[in-house]
């Protein structure tokens, strides 16, 4: 009897110590993001919060320069050296799909009624690709008119009064340029920087605003080769040409040029109210896009996390646990506190109606749209080149929009051939 | 085994390691290279069809590529004589002072020792317009009008390209140095007691002693200039070779086609033609020189 | 005819200064710029007002700075390849200038032809080797390529060719082997050609920028020209830091410089006089 029970007893202090060190033994999960300080900061306190959650599970975050990443993707996911989870940009998923980079999020975990109900309608459909759900945002961005009030009271105009309208914007920006005795432009009214957020800004908002869409319903057909795009790209133009207010790489770029108080006005996205927000002595607003004949319009973009193709077993379950963290309300709400992207969901986005910048972005999102890219830094290279060639060579609106719309359209069918 | 069995024995020993380096790390991978440039190799499918031509046929009919030729060529046509002239004249100039030549020659090399990036980016900051860039205030305070340099597809290249004239001076100059010291000084002295002018004694004595030299220079900085790549790199914006391919070079096209498109069977014709170019340009210097040298 | 001498004289100190200015004057410009803070960037001044090396604190010291680490690996990198560079080198040049043996001229031709292979066309093979090999991202993989240099075969070759016969076939009479003779009778005596090989080596794999920026993807594992290269991201330039590290990328090569310079400056004339 007595040794029965210690045989038992040793069964069971074996079990527990057995059982002791499998759950100590640890998964670790990768995750990968592009190199943008606000961002990598709050991604380190959240993967410190979750892990305190999951002493199971040890997340790494790794990151790559922006412009770098989506090489450094390409090369490693299909030689097996990728993440667990990845942060990509909307806008990048059918490429990430088509190449097999990413796999269908557990059904259980994200059923579609999880989409439609938690996040802004375009979202849910953006994060989809043939009727599979393929990854998660936390956050959301939309453009907005940032001006700078200091320059907006040297130049006699009211600090707290931003241009309402594209004609009031022209008008306040010719009034905000500064020439030193040469003619040099020394102080740009508005920053033009098509590789920055600019190109987005007549994509899908000059365009729509001088009537004509960008692309058909189905994304695979561009449509701004006439009248109203040619109007469109010219009144672009015009700001840089005619009344030189600005033009690509003053001062390095946008962000350099209004940072260092340089440029006036910017149209520059959400997730720089952080930023922004660090620069000592600038005293900046934001304002809804300025609309024209009425029509307002606004770029949506996102970045969202999926989990990588060929992650299984326990390292899945681990990301979905990790996905689920970061993308709920929770970590929404410091997201928007610490980088200024704001939630995905309309319902935490509700809660900050009052707050001065976010509530501008926001207010932008009922009426933006999203641009499904084939491939992104091609169809931005384009746009960049457009205004180039315009700008540069003395090339004409019509003949350059021509050309763009015709080899772009040649890179899209390229890809769904 | 004889003792001279013994020792070569020995030395392939001592060249068993070297040997395979080299065949590993540069004949093998030439090689690989040129085998897979006849395919549609891509990093990013598990594919080997074999193509023939078809991605030379592309290289050539892709404007980018025949932009960046052409730019490569203007880099190493302009750049290559420019800097050769002005190091071989700067170096004369030094041969004639007495005093603080090693501290001219010093500072001279200075740019060629530190790292290309760090100093694109300098000049990158030197060269931005009003009112940020160094280069653009002089020339207002000079009264002068100010100049895009990086901006206009029209001086970003000849911007990108006197900076690296800037980096290869020293190097150039410090050659020409050592090669004038060795002109035998009793015969510089013989013809200046029988009278003959400096000039004479500079074109009939000095200079056809330094046409060796001037022949390594040429062929050296030749493909110096026909490789560009790292300041175009560190100059342009985002790294593009722009604005409108004005700056990018054959080496960036066959960087941005390797690892930004992942076409590297693209990238491996791509290259194979700048190596074809190099060995041409190389073997026409030899020819335009060994006919000078034989006069 | 001596005014007209020393009218030219002064006229080559006038022109030989001026280039000397513009010379240093960029990285006298570079130094500036890093004392500055991120407003007075924007005002073309020569001088700071304030001066402050709190741009250094924080490139090199602030949270999540990566500046160090990508000193430490342009360090490891520089060393280790410069030492394997050093070794191989002269063991290669010490037996092709004083072994016979067949195959010797067409050994020492094939090493040589490998200097006509540039790098730019080798980074292709090399990014698939280490692909499959898994060397992306190690300090193997950024310094595989030049652990051997074929330049350095060459100038050792030269080198090792000086020494008398006669010393070696004294030590080989002592019964020492063949190896202890390259490495105490042999390389002692080319202690300068080592000194000058090892130098252009540190330098150039200090500097080497293309084949570290593909094989290196993660920045903990760039090498400081990597690292300056990717410094301007998404939130702007910020050229007072850039200027910054910029200076830091060049400090380590300037005190080689100004230690080493008679070395530096014999190296670059030799590669062209014995070219």
């Amino acid at each position: 009897m007595d040794r029965i029970r210690r045989i038992a007893f040793a069964l069971v202090a074996f079990a527990l110590v057995a059982g002791g060190l499998a759950s100590a033994e640890t998964v670790k999960i990768t995750y990968w993001q592009y190199f943008y300080q606000t961002k990598v900061d709050l991604m380190d306190s959240l993967i410190a919060q979750f892990q305190e959650k999951n002493p199971d599970i040890e997340v790494e975050q790794v990151t790559f320069p922006y412009e770098s990443y989506n090489q450094k993707v390409a090369a490693s996911i299909p030689a097996g050296e990728g993440p667990d989870v990845i942060n990509l940009f909307g806008g990048w998923l059918p490429m990430y799909v088509k190449a097999s980079y990413l796999q269908e999020l557990p059904k259980a975990s994200f059923p579609a009624s999880y989409f439609k109900s938690t996040y802004y309608p375009f979202v849910a459909d953006a994060v989809q690709f043939g009727g599979k759900y393929y990854s998660a945002p936390t956050a959301v961005r939309t453009l907005a008119l940032i001006w700078n009030k200091k320059l907006f009271a040297e130049a006699g105009l009211d600090p707290n009064t931003p241009p309402k309208t594209l004609e009031e914007l022209a008008s306040f920006a010719k009034k905000l340029s500064k020439y030193d005795a040469q003619g040099n432009l020394i102080q740009a009214g508005l920053a033009m920087q098509p590789n920055g957020q600019g190109h987005s800004y007549i994509r899908e908002v000059l365009f729509r605003q001088f009537g004509t869409a960008p692309y058909d319903a189905t994304g695979r057909k561009v449509t701004y080769n006439n009248a109203a795009g040619v109007a469109a790209l010219q009144w672009y133009m015009d700001r840089i040409q005619k009344d030189k207010v600005g033009y690509p790489n003053f001062t390095t770029d946008d962000v350099t040029a209004f940072k260092g108080q340089k440029a006036a006005m910017n149209i520059d996205g959400s997730f720089r109210i952080a930023t922004l927000n660090g620069v000592k002595d600038l005293e900046w607003g934001a304002a809804e896009l300025p609309s024209y004949k009425g029509i307002k319009s606004n770029f949506a973009s996102f970045w969202t996390h999926g989990i990588v193709a060929g992650v299984s077993g326990k390292k899945l379950e681990a990301s979905v646990k990790f996905l689920q963290f970061i993308t709920s309300p929770d970590a929404m709400e410091q997201m928007l506190a610490k980088v200024g992207e704001l939630p995905a969901n309309p319902k935490i986005g509700e809660k900050h109606k009052d707050d001065p910048y976010v509530s501008v972005f926001l207010k932008g999102l009922p009426y933006a749209h999203a641009t499904a890219y084939v491939d992104e830094a091609g169809q931005r290279t384009f746009f960049v080149d457009m205004i180039d060639e315009i700008n540069l060579k003395g090339s004409k609106s019509a003949d350059v929009l021509k050309a763009t719309a015709a080899k772009e359209q040649t890179l899209i069918d390229d890809f769904w051939k | 085994m004889t003792l001279a069995k013994k020792r070569a024995m020995t030395a392939y020993a001592f060249l068993l390691i070297p040997l395979v380096f080299f065949i590993a790390v540069r004949f093998g991978p030439m090689l690989y290279m040129m085998g897979r440039s006849l395919t549609d190799w891509s990093l990013l499918r598990k594919t080997n069809l074999f193509l023939g031509i078809a991605n030379f046929a592309a290289v050539f009919s892709d404007p980018a590529f025949t932009a960046a030729m052409v730019n490569t060529l203007r880099y190493a046509l302009v750049g290559a004589p420019v800097v050769i002239a002005l190091s071989l004249a700067i170096a004369l100039l030094l041969n004639g002072i007495t005093r603080g030549k090693g501290l001219y020659r010093l500072i001279y090399v200075l740019p060629y020792i530190t790292p290309i990036v760090a100093v694109s980016w300098v000049w990158r900051w030197i060269f931005q317009t009003p009112p940020l860039g160094l280069a653009n205030g002089i020339l207002g305070a000079l009264g002068l009008p100010a100049q895009e340099f990086l901006n206009s597809p029209n001086s970003a290249l000849y911007s990108i390209l006197g900076v690296n004239i800037w980096v290869e001076l020293g190097y150039c100059v410090t050659i020409f140095l050592a090669g004038i010291q060795t002109v035998p000084t009793d015969c510089l002295e013989a013809a200046r007691i029988d009278g003959a002018s400096e000039r004479k004694v500079l074109s009939r004595i000095i200079l056809p002693l330094l046409v060796p030299i001037t022949f390594f220079l040429a062929i050296m900085q030749g493909i110096q200039f026909l490789r560009i790549f790292t300041p175009v790199y560190n100059m342009s914006s985002q790294a593009m070779g722009g604005p409108l391919n004005s700056t990018k070079s054959a080496a960036l096209y066959i960087y941005q086609t390797a690892f930004t498109k992942f076409e590297m069977g693209k990238a491996a014709a791509a290259s194979i033609i700048l190596f074809a170019l190099i060995m041409a340009v190389t073997l026409i210097q030899v020819r335009f020189f060994d006919k000078k040298t034989n006069y | 005819m001596t005014r007209d001498r020393t009218l030219a004289r002064t006229g080559s100190y006038v022109v030989l200064t001026l280039l000397a200015v513009a010379m240093v004057f960029p990285f006298f410009w570079m130094v500036l710029t890093s004392l500055k803070d991120a407003t007075e960037i924007f005002q073309l001044r020569l001088f700071p007002t304030d001066p402050s090396l709190d741009n250094y604190a924080h490139i090199l010291l602030g949270k999540g700075a990566r500046f160090p680490i990508w000193f430490v690996n342009s360090m490891i990198v520089a060393i280790a390849t410069t030492s394997s560079v050093l070794f191989f080198d002269s063991l290669i040049g010490y037996t092709l200038a004083k072994f016979t043996f067949p195959g010797k001229k067409l050994i020492f031709l094939l090493i040589i032809s490998t200097l006509m292979i540039p790098t730019e066309m080798l980074v292709i093979p090399w990014y698939a080797l280490s692909r499959a090999m898994k060397w992306g991202n190690t300090y193997w993989g950024i310094m595989f390529p030049g652990m051997i240099s074929a330049f350095g075969v060459f100038l050792m070759r030269q080198f090792m060719s000086t020494l008398p016969d006669d010393l070696i076939d004294a030590a080989r009479i002592d019964g020492r082997s063949e190896f202890s003779i390259f490495l105490f009778v042999a390389l002692p005596l080319v202690t300068p050609a080592l000194a000058t090989l090892a130098i252009f080596n540190f330098v150039g794999n200090w500097n080497a920028f293309l084949w570290p920026l593909i094989v290196a993807s993660k920045p903990k594992m760039f090498t400081i020209p990597v690292g300056l290269a990717n410094f301007s991201g998404e939130a702007g330039s910020d050229w007072h830091l850039i200027m910054t590290g910029a200076t830091v990328a060049m400090v380590p090569l300037v005190i080689v410089f100004l230690l080493f310079q008679k070395q530096i400056i014999r190296g670059i004339a030799m590669t062209g006089l014995k070219g």
